[in-house]
């Protein structure tokens, strides 16, 4: 089966430092991958070439679309968290949805009705700078959704969250996987990484240093690898 | 260039910047300030009462000069690179839009604010003189009116430019308050500066004004009212010899390029720095 994201050679530098260096990694139709990593090991860089946010070497292809020439087409087919969420705070819950829908040529209708899901449709009419951390977790979520991308990227997606809500995300993490979709899945909660991914990428200073399936994690944390970041 | 990501972008920039506090002052005092100008445009001579329209075009030519320029950098300036440093620029790339829908998008919202602003504090002061007296005169305050949008516009795609290579919005500012000066105080000086020191030629001092846009505008309103710029000497006297009835048209296309080019180089640099 043919790679839904296919990046090859992908290097992003900041002044001297490559934040990533030369990381290939091909990533198939409905596999949830956890790039795995101790913080500054370069995942959310990685996410944020993925996306064609940020300029990079290397290639990358998302769905059939060159990242670097289609990021709008890329951008279309993804749906992203980013690991804090930044919204413009002086919009409403609803106007922040219908905007995001109206971009992703979605029906604002049926995004706002989405808001239900997520227990956020009594606060439609409330500023995003009043909603809790968790609520905002909850609308950065709920906007990734809308236009129903198959592949979704998600940074440190349960870091900011209550025990109760990191439960209930990880199941809805589960229905997507059932339901077909991609993902993409920063961490460095290893648990996580275990529990949620078909496949783990190691990342270590900007490279990847083990791409195998999550039962090899251990054997890795067992290694030298346990030195950058051992965790449950 | 997607139309309608260019549009949502333009109209949401046109919302933020119409509820933010600081341009609703600075759209407030510059009514304010028109109304005053046409207010108070004779008690210079010892009159009381409302100027009539070409006394206050004349009193309003120098307010706008100063003041036009300012608001537009700030407003271009803060832009990009007050999004950039809240992280609310990745929220935005990160949907299916280009550099170029949020560039444009950007600059279309806040031109049609700033066009906005100004056509309000004209319209404030030309109802007062309306009031006050008759018509005459209206065609080249209008005249004015057009063309200060223009000014704006120019130099809200100058304060994009500033802002597309700006991680923080202080610097940016800073630069564009640099800038303000240097186009607006010092241009004027400079240009006097350099034709004596340089000894330039009615020509030369005529392509140094298509050098700044505050100048080309003054130029342009002096032309558009007056229809010579022999006021101005020998180079404008060249102006008019040299590009006889191309001379509004080549200034407004001047006017024009002020607001391309600076666009330009702004994708450029915001394209290679992307949303970091």
């Amino acid at each position: 089966m043919s790679a839904v994201v296919n990046a090859q050679a992908v290097v992003k530098r900041f002044g001297r430092v490559a934040a990533v260096d030369r990381v290939s990694v091909a990533i198939r139709p409905a596999e949830t991958v956890v790039l795995w990593g101790p913080n500054g090991a370069g995942k959310t860089t990685l996410l944020r070439c993925l996306l064609g946010v940020i300029p990079f070497d290397g290639a990358i292809e998302v769905c059939g679309h060159d990242v670097r020439r289609d990021g709008k087409g890329a951008r279309q087919v993804i749906g992203y968290v980013p690991q804090e969420i930044r919204l413009p705070g002086h919009q409403t819950v609803r106007e922040t949805v219908v905007f995001i829908a109206r971009l992703r040529r979605a029906s604002p209708r049926v995004a706002l009705d989405g808001l239900a899901a997520w227990d956020l449709a009594r606060c439609a009419g409330q500023r995003v700078q009043a909603l809790s951390g968790g609520m905002k977790q909850r609308l950065a979520l709920a906007l990734a959704l809308i236009g129903d991308p198959p592949v979704l990227l998600l940074d440190e997606p349960t870091s900011s969250l209550d025990l109760a809500a990191r439960r209930e995300l990880l199941e809805r993490l589960g229905r997507w996987q059932a339901d077909g979709k991609t993902l993409i899945i920063c961490s460095h909660h290893a648990a996580e990484a275990r529990r949620l991914a078909d496949r783990v990428v190691v990342l270590e200073r900007g490279r990847v240093a083990q791409d195998a399936a999550p039962e090899a994690l251990g054997a890795y944390l067992d290694g030298d690898g346990g030195s950058t970041g051992r965790e449950g | 260039m997607d139309a309608t990501a260019v549009f949502l972008i333009a109209h949401k920039e046109f919302r933020d910047l119409w509820r933010s506090r600081w341009f609703a002052v600075m759209a407030a005092a510059f009514a304010a300030l028109s109304l005053g100008l046409s207010a108070l445009g004779t008690a210079v001579v010892g009159l009381t009462g409302v100027a009539g329209f070409a006394r206050t075009t004349a009193s309003l030519l120098n307010l706008v000069m100063l003041i036009v320029p300012l608001m537009g950098l700030i407003m271009g300036a803060m832009s990009l690179a007050a999004e950039r440093e809240h992280g609310t620029l990745l929220a935005l790339l990160a949907q299916p839009v280009t550099a170029g829908d949020v560039l444009l998008g950007k600059w279309a919202g806040l031109a049609a604010a700033l066009a906005a602003a100004v056509t309000g504090g004209f319209a404030v002061s030309a109802l007062a003189i309306a009031r006050a007296g008759g018509a005459a005169g209206l065609r080249d305050y209008l005249a004015l009116a057009g063309l200060t949008v223009g000014l704006g516009w120019a130099h809200v795609a100058l304060g994009l430019w500033i802002s597309a290579g700006s991680r923080r919005s202080a610097p940016a500012l800073g630069l564009a308050i640099f800038l303000w000066m240097v186009i607006v105080l010092v241009g004027d000086l400079g240009v006097m500066g350099t034709a004596v020191v340089l000894q330039l030629k009615p020509a030369q001092l005529l392509w140094l004004g298509f050098g700044n846009p505050a100048q080309v505008f003054r130029l342009a309103v002096l032309q558009a009212i007056h229809g010579d710029l022999e006021m101005l000497g020998a180079a404008g006297a060249y102006a008019a010899s040299r590009l006889g009835p191309w001379l509004l048209p080549s200034l407004l296309g001047a006017l024009a390029v002020w607001i391309a080019a600076p666009l330009g180089a702004a994708f450029a640099l915001f394209r290679r720095r992307g949303a970091l």
